[in-house]
């Protein structure tokens, strides 16, 4: 584990104050570069007020909410089933997973769990939407950085994957497949085949990804030791999936789940968590391309295992949801996602505090972008990877 | 160019200056929201491959673009922002609306956040329904445009005369 | 720990053994009850409430002057290293946004209670006045109990034993003030100014409560519950439709 001790971090800070009263001396003006809210670099509609000096971030000060759609309360007005639809548009690129932790939290409260072929199928579109979310993010992560190429292979294999899940759920972007005590339908024929065989391409563009972009020495200078996050601040500051796993925190809620997991698998399955000690943009996306990896070898486990059976549970018709509060978070593709929901018997919750992972991860981005160079602005942010619709909500 | 600006060209000069804009269409792309994957699913991906039908998808700033395809949920912090950009583009300018939020406000159409469609504060050429459209269905809103364009008679659109707008279904 | 970092494929780096997480499930909650009794031991009296669910998750309402107290002993004291999320609920009955009235009625009852006295307001007698059965109902808070229209609730987890805890508090109703978390766990920043801006409460200490979704000049408070979705007002909810007739139904109705 990494990290970064107090006297490290006073010679990086002194460091700091040296190059800035070098620029003192020849007194360079202090300006205010404004980043957004429309810029391609901030994955839609964030916006960074950085103050420069020289070359150099002095503050970064992160404007949200140009996005923001008030999740929470519109959960307050709609019933159960209705927050499914909604909720699928919070993190746009794995759709399906943003259902899950929701589902569960009301199948927590309602006492219910799905059958086990539900569950399985349910770990499976869970994983795939993780590879549709991740894939994107090893194609654009280049893009920041320069190379516009790999974005491109990104956009064209993850179709493979977006053809899969259209092909089970009905729909290509927001498949709404997920239902309070099981799943809306089965899986159609010949589907399992095939999805084996986009996993395979799957496999095949990460090892394109790590040749063509990994071991590039452009890539390799523009993201290792930039934008380094120590574990003990990252925890913190709250950040979860590759961001605190590339910082050496081996800590994953698909194998360390606190809350009770009834309806997701991955604890039967063989795989593991990736880490990477150095914590900086390089690392994470290092564990993201080994988690993508992970994820297509946990689907063929899953392929090959599905259990017989129902894939819905006994469940009332018009669902209301017994009076109480559950918590239950997942694996999102961005890290950590939960739902805090409290229910007072009726068809509608009452209160739905969603905990997203952009939001925390990208709440330490004041204190990360301190200090660095323009350039590394965007290095950093695409690393950090976040998609407005899950900071803003 | 005195003829252009005040109607007087020919007919088959008029068809051919409507043909190369048509087919030269620079959009800027507003993405904002789930939509914006699906645009630069049309845009960027081989797939779909948006230049084909004479589309320049990426304009370094709006004022070199003809096109503004705003795509995704518009909020009210937002929207100062998106007729500011819609200014800044010379005319003859066209917009396509995609997606429902973009279109109506959608599936936030009781948000206290949430502006209820684009139209409230630009005018809007190409209406593409859908959460999200399918990528074919914005190329779909793009090929109707460009058979307005064809047609159009450029003295009605310097009067301000837009025509109803196209809605793809 | 990794050590050896290659810029190879999975299968060159040699399987590391995940730790056994699989928890016993009569094992967890002897695990909460201790988390339980460690923190009655350390804050005494000014924890005021808890609830546990067993196998499941922990709840403890503690005084809200301990607010702070609080999450530093849980940091240093207990090891929730790890900042989860922060936020606040507000516990007054929802009155017309239950699913059976057609408008969202709480423009009226704002109104209603404007003329009454402030406190009344949270009243479970004031409530009755808007003649909605549903508002009848008295303030209840949920799990951890409390006394208090608003409460903030955070979690924290242990990422090293894989423990969690919901802590919550109740915040004054004059004054609508808690302590800040900020000077513990540093992203406590964005979520204290998003409860600012949705709840109104303020939170001591923190150094820039400002709008972080909503424009400037945005007026009142979100996700109170007594704050009205106006285009529900203009617009009638249309109900609950989530059983329709199958289509094969419709077909009958046509033919």
């Amino acid at each position: 584990m990494t990290t970064v001790t107090n006297r490290e971090q006073l010679k990086y800070i002194s460091a700091q104050a040296a190059d800035a009263r070098v620029n003192l001396e020849i007194e360079t003006e202090g300006m205010t570069l404004n980043i957004g809210p429309q810029h391609p670099a901030t994955h839609g509609t964030l916006r960074i007020v950085a103050k420069l000096d020289g070359e150099q971030v002095i503050a970064a000060d992160p404007v949200m909410g140009y996005m923001h759609r008030g999740y929470e309360k519109l959960s307050e007005v709609r019933t159960y089933p209705q927050v499914t639809t909604l909720i699928n548009r919070i993190d746009w690129l794995g759709s399906f997973a943003n259902e899950v932790p929701f589902i569960l939290a009301a199948e927590q409260l309602m006492e219910v769990e799905a059958p086990p072929r539900a569950q399985w199928i349910r770990t499976l579109l869970f994983e795939m939407s993780r590879i549709a979310n991740v894939v994107l993010f090893l194609g654009d992560m280049a893009v920041q950085v320069g190379a516009v190429t790999p974005v491109f292979f990104a956009f064209r294999d993850r179709e493979h994957v977006l053809n899969q899940i259209e092909a089970a759920t009905g729909g290509r972007f927001h498949p709404n497949f997920d239902r309070i005590g099981g799943l809306k339908d089965d899986l159609p024929r010949g589907w399992i085949v095939e999805t084996k065989q986009a996993m395979k391409k799957m496999r095949a563009f990460c090892d394109e990804i790590e040749d063509l972009v990994m071991g590039n020495e452009i890539f390799q200078a523009r993201t290792r030791g930039i934008g380094v996050v120590p574990a003990d601040i990252g925890l913190s500051y709250g950040l979860s999936g590759a961001n605190i796993r590339g910082s050496g925190v081996d800590w994953d809620v698909r194998r360390d789940g606190t809350t009770g997991l009834g309806g997701l698998v991955h604890k039967e399955l063989d795989w593991r968590v990736w880490t990477h000690p150095d914590g900086d943009s390089f690392s994470r996306f290092w564990v993201r391309l080994q988690e993508v990896r992970e994820s297509t070898k946990m689907i063929d486990q899953l392929l090959d295992g599905i259990p017989s059976g129902s894939i819905m549970a006994k469940v009332p018709r018009i669902i209301k949801v017994p009076a109480g509060e559950a918590f239950v978070e997942t694996e999102n593709p961005l890290g950590v996602m939960g739902y805090y929901v409290v229910s007072k018997g009726g068809l509608a919750p009452f209160r739905v505090k969603i905990r997203s992972a952009s939001f925390n991860n990208m709440s330490i981005t004041p204190w990360l972008l301190t200090g660095v160079y323009v350039p590394d602005i965007i290095t950093i942010l695409g690393s950090l990877y976040f998609i407005l619709g899950d900071i803003d909500r | 160019m005195g003829l252009v600006e005040a109607g007087k060209v020919p007919k088959p000069l008029t068809s051919l200056l409507n043909m190369s804009r048509k087919y030269s269409l620079w959009a800027y792309q507003w993405g904002l929201a789930c939509c914006a994957i699906e645009m630069g699913a049309a845009f960027g991906s081989p797939r779909y491959d948006v230049m084909r039908l004479g589309v320049i998808p990426l304009p370094a700033s709006p004022r070199q673009s003809d096109l503004l395809i705003v795509s995704g949920t518009v909020t009210d912090k937002m929207a100062p922002a998106v007729r500011r950009l819609y200014e800044q583009i010379p005319e003859p300018k066209y917009v396509i609306s995609m997606g429902s939020c973009a279109n109506c406000g959608g599936p936030y159409w009781d948000s206290y956040s949430v502006t209820k469609g684009v139209d409230q504060i630009i005018p809007v050429d190409v209406y593409v329904p859908g959460c999200p459209p399918r990528p074919e269905a914005l190329l779909e809103g793009i090929v109707l445009l460009q058979e307005r364009i064809q047609n159009e008679d450029m003295a009605e659109r310097w009067r301000g005369d837009r025509g109803d707008p196209i809605v793809v279904n | 720990m990794i050590e050896v970092i290659r810029l190879s494929s999975t299968e060159t780096i040699d399987a590391v053994d995940t730790p056994d997480a699989a928890t016993d499930e009569d094992n967890t909650d002897a695990v909460r009850a201790a988390m339980l009794g460690e923190l009655t031991d350390e804050l005494g009296d000014a924890l005021v409430g808890s609830h546990i669910a067993a196998g499941v998750d922990i709840t403890v309402r503690v005084d809200a002057e301990a607010w702070a107290e609080t999450a530093a002993f849980l940091k240093d004291g207990m090891g929730f290293a790890y900042f989860n999320f922060l936020s606040a609920i507000d516990w007054l009955p929802a009155l017309g946004r239950d699913m059976d009235s057609q408008v969202d009625l709480s423009l009226e009852r704002a109104e209603q209670t404007d003329a009454q006295d402030a406190t009344a307001a949270q009243d479970a007698t004031a409530a009755d006045t808007a003649g909605n059965a549903s508002s009848s109902e008295a303030m209840e808070q949920g799990f951890a109990g409390g006394n208090s229209r608003f409460q903030v609730f955070a979690r924290v987890n242990d990422v090293v034993t894989h423990r969690a805890i919901t802590i919550k508090a109740d915040v004054d109703e004059v004054s609508l003030t808690v302590p800040s978390w900020v000077p513990v766990y540093a992203g406590a920043n964005w979520h204290e100014r998003e409860a600012w801006e949705m709840f109104g409460i303020h939170f001591e200490g923190h150094p820039g409560l400002r709008h972080i979704y909503l424009p400037g000049a945005f007026e009142g408070y979100p996700l109170r519950k007594d704050y009205p979705l106006l285009a529900r007002r203009i617009k009638p909810w249309p109900g609950i439709v989530d059983v329709e007739l199958m289509p094969t139904d419709d077909a009958e109705v046509d033919g």
